[in-house]
């Protein structure tokens, strides 16, 4: 496993995604309401680019005409045939036990930490007064 | 041919009443002279012209009167030959098509106290489905409510092509009171045409109307599964009646594909159609829409992914088959007896009651 640095935190606001490719993968870096998360950019329906789908709630119901609505941009949505992925665990919902996407964890560390290493920043200047996003592929 | 087994349950027998006076003695003072004075004709449905092929096989058409109207008829041609030891009687006569709810609910009552008298006293092997005035869930209700105190009555009826779809809240009422007796809906063939029996328009000739009864079960499938009928009431049977079963397959994967990519409008639906299916869904037998290779039906079989799904039937009178070759070649013993005992024993529960199931061992 190897830890990437991805981006600025600055660069990264609540709202915003990111995309890159590490090690030849296509992957997607999301800040959701201050919380990070990473997903493999590859629907594993069809393989379309997952995560350029929009980001959803997640509607559930115990009740025909009830819906409770939960995770609030947290689930994405496919753009090719609209499957639903979890954000936080890659689980799908309209068949969980058999398509999942990768997720990965994203975390933010100081540039002190991440100056020093094991860090991985290919296209990236670090340097000792800004925060990194991080993702561990 | 594959041979049936006695003991067998026929899900699928049509006793005619021979015309709308027949009810008289069971109608009001009241509804017996409005009958009477107006000069009501009788209800014949389009659904089967009493001429069309399809409505009676020629060797059960009577020389005079209705295909079905005589239960010496009945009973030697569809029960006797196939050793069967139940019938369920399906009563298709045009009281679906009535406007008035009143008229509806009277003749409703009148034609299942008529199947009562006239049928199930006279035969131990017959039982019977609950005509419903449709025109009005509450009227259903209560006639359900009124049946379903003889236990002989072991299904409600209803017509595939109706009003409004059949997954629509205002009818949720029946399935209630349906799932609380251990009543399964029956979902016949035929329309009590209010609307086109298609969804592009009227047709010119009958076979269109026949043929498109299996779009409207596929359509009726897909309103009952989506709207959450069986989310609402998880130990409801329906029973798809004169439908067909080779479209099964390949429509549930089509609503399968598009159910996954559009799952959030009906989160209730928290199971794949094919599992709401096979935990809810039944068919009778005939027609029989085979394929002309025995090994053709038995990969169809396969794709169903269940032998619990049919329940044998005759469609008596209806033509549907010839001499005895009720059972489509190419089943296997295991699941002739499936479907002609097991599977109607474990969807029409009320059989299991006293006097029935003796007849069946």
């Amino acid at each position: 496993m190897a830890r990437h640095v991805v981006a600025p935190v600055d660069e990264l606001p609540p709202g915003s995604r990111k995309f890159l490719t590490i090690d030849e993968r296509p992957i997607a870096v999301f800040n959701v309401k201050g919380e990070f998360f990473g997903l493999l950019n590859r629907c594993p329906h069809q393989g379309a680019a997952l995560c350029e789908g929009p980001l959803i709630g997640l509607a559930q119901s115990s009740e025909p005409g009830e819906i409770e609505y939960s995770k609030l941009g947290e689930i994405i949505r496919c753009p090719w045939h609209g499957w639903e992925f979890d954000i936080r665990t890659g689980q799908s919902y309209c068949d969980p036990k058999r398509f999942r996407v990768k997720a990965y964890a994203v975390n933010v560390e100081p540039g002190s930490s991440v100056v020093k290493g094991p860090y991985i920043a290919e296209t990236l200047k670090v340097s000792v007064e800004n925060d990194y996003v991080v993702v561990d592929l | 041919m594959t041979s049936p087994i006695a003991g067998g349950v026929d899900c699928d027998l049509h006793p005619a009443l021979p015309h709308l006076t027949s009810l008289l003695p069971y109608l009001n003072d009241y509804w017996r002279d409005q009958v009477t004075t107006r000069g009501m004709t009788d209800l014949e449905s389009q659904s089967y012209p009493p001429h069309s092929p399809i409505s009676a096989r020629p060797d059960w058409r009577p020389a005079k009167g209705k295909p079905g109207a005589s239960l010496h008829d009945l009973t030697t041609h569809a029960l006797d030959p196939f050793g069967t030891g139940i019938g369920i009687c399906n009563p298709l006569y045009g009281l679906q098509m009535v406007f008035s709810e009143d008229m509806a609910d009277a003749f409703c009552r009148a034609l299942n106290d008529w199947l009562v008298k006239e049928w199930l006293d006279k035969d131990a092997r017959l039982r019977g489905s609950i005509v419903i005035p449709v025109q009005s869930v509450e009227k259903s209700v209560a006639e359900i409510e009124r049946c379903a105190r003889d236990s002989r009555f072991v299904q409600v009826l209803m017509l595939v092509m109706g009003d409004i779809p059949l997954g629509k809240r205002a009818y949720w009422p029946i399935y209630a009171a349906a799932e609380r007796h251990g009543l399964p809906i029956g979902v016949h063939a035929g329309s009590n045409y209010h609307n086109p029996p298609s969804s592009v328009g009227w047709g010119s000739y009958h076979i269109e109307d026949y043929v498109a009864q299996a779009q409207a079960f596929q359509t009726q499938l897909t309103s009952l599964i989506v709207e959450g009928v069986f989310a609402k009431y998880p130990r409801l049977k329906m029973v798809m009646l004169e439908s067909g079963f080779t479209w099964l397959p390949s429509y549930v994967w089509r609503l399968h594909k598009f159910w996954r990519g559009v799952r959030m409008e009906t989160p209730w639906v928290d199971r794949a159609p094919m599992e709401i299916v096979r935990s809810n869904i039944r068919f009778s037998l005939q027609p029989v829409d085979a394929p002309p290779d025995p090994e053709t039906l038995n990969r169809l079989f396969d794709h169903m992914q269940s032998d619990e799904l049919l329940l044998f039937s005759t469609d008596y009178p209806h033509w549907q088959f010839d001499g005895n070759a009720v059972l489509p070649d190419g089943l296997s013993p295991e699941l002739v007896r499936k479907i002609m005992i097991d599977n109607p024993y474990a969807t029409y529960t009320r059989l299991n009651g006293a006097g029935s199931k003796e007849s069946a061992a």
